[in-house]
């Protein structure tokens, strides 16, 4: 737990950081980024809530086994993606061409369509949803296991 | 005779840097024409704008499976290194 400033500044941060990793995520087929990097965008910003309140306070309101709830979900979506292009071959872009995300955009330069990409938003969503779960939890396993070792000693 | 095989494999180094700046392709001409087929075809082909998306996602999905077996066993290993002992009662 840090002093009052660092812990007011970053309530007032932490919607920014989390908002911008989730719209990294999701316009990852438009605009430079992805699920990786949105994803560590997001982690980035569960780090600045471990360091300003404490990872016992957080770890009241956020556990590990349900990160893990989550990351192995994102994976399951991902690979079942991977096979629900299994017609044509495994990771086939099955949904360029249908109403859902099928759009095909003008090519050369232009400002970009949300509703494109085919299969690519979904397996942004679940990798993003599967990296933001997994390096949150690395953060507050190990940031727990700190303030366990300062107390053993 | 450490100060020797540190010199030596130093040397090595930079004379394998020095080849791979000399030796490298100019600046705007791939060395393929995969590249070139990727730009041209990946909004036609995936619809996504982002061609570094659409290649990692799409044309190289096999190699993100990889990345996210690879994140998935870090998160494992350190959430079971690191876990809490339960408390004797």
């Amino acid at each position: 737990m840090m002093s009052k400033i660092v812990r007011t500044m970053a309530s007032l941060l932490i919607p920014f950081v989390l908002i911008y990793g989730l719209y990294i995520i999701m316009h990852g087929h438009l605009t430079p980024g992805g699920g990786f990097q949105g994803g560590a965008v997001f982690a980035s910003g569960i780090a600045l809530l471990v360091v300003a309140f404490g990872s016992d306070n957080i770890h009241k309101i956020l556990r590990e086994h349900h990160l893990s709830i989550l990351e192995s979900s994102g994976a399951l979506i991902f690979i079942g993606l991977a096979f629900g292009g299994l017609a044509t071959v495994f990771f086939y872009n099955f949904l360029v061409g249908s109403p859902i995300f099928g759009h095909i955009p003008p090519t050369g330069p232009n400002p970009g369509d949300i509703w494109t990409g085919g299969v690519i938003p979904f397996m942004n969503i679940a990798v993003g949803l599967k990296v933001l779960a997994g390096l949150s939890a690395i953060l507050l396993v190990m940031a727990l296991a700190t303030t366990v070792m300062e107390v053993e000693e | 005779m450490r100060k020797f095989a540190m010199i030596a494999s130093l040397s090595v180094f930079i004379a394998l840097l020095i080849a791979a700046a000399l030796l490298i392709h100019p600046f705007g001409y791939p060395p393929s024409e995969m590249d070139d087929y990727i730009i041209e075809n990946t909004q036609s082909e995936t619809g996504a704008n982002n061609a570094v998306t659409a290649v990692v996602f799409d044309y190289r999905g096999f190699d993100t499976l990889g990345e996210a077996t690879i994140l998935f066993t870090a998160v494992t290993s350190v959430v079971m290194l690191f876990r809490r002992k339960k408390r004797e009662k």
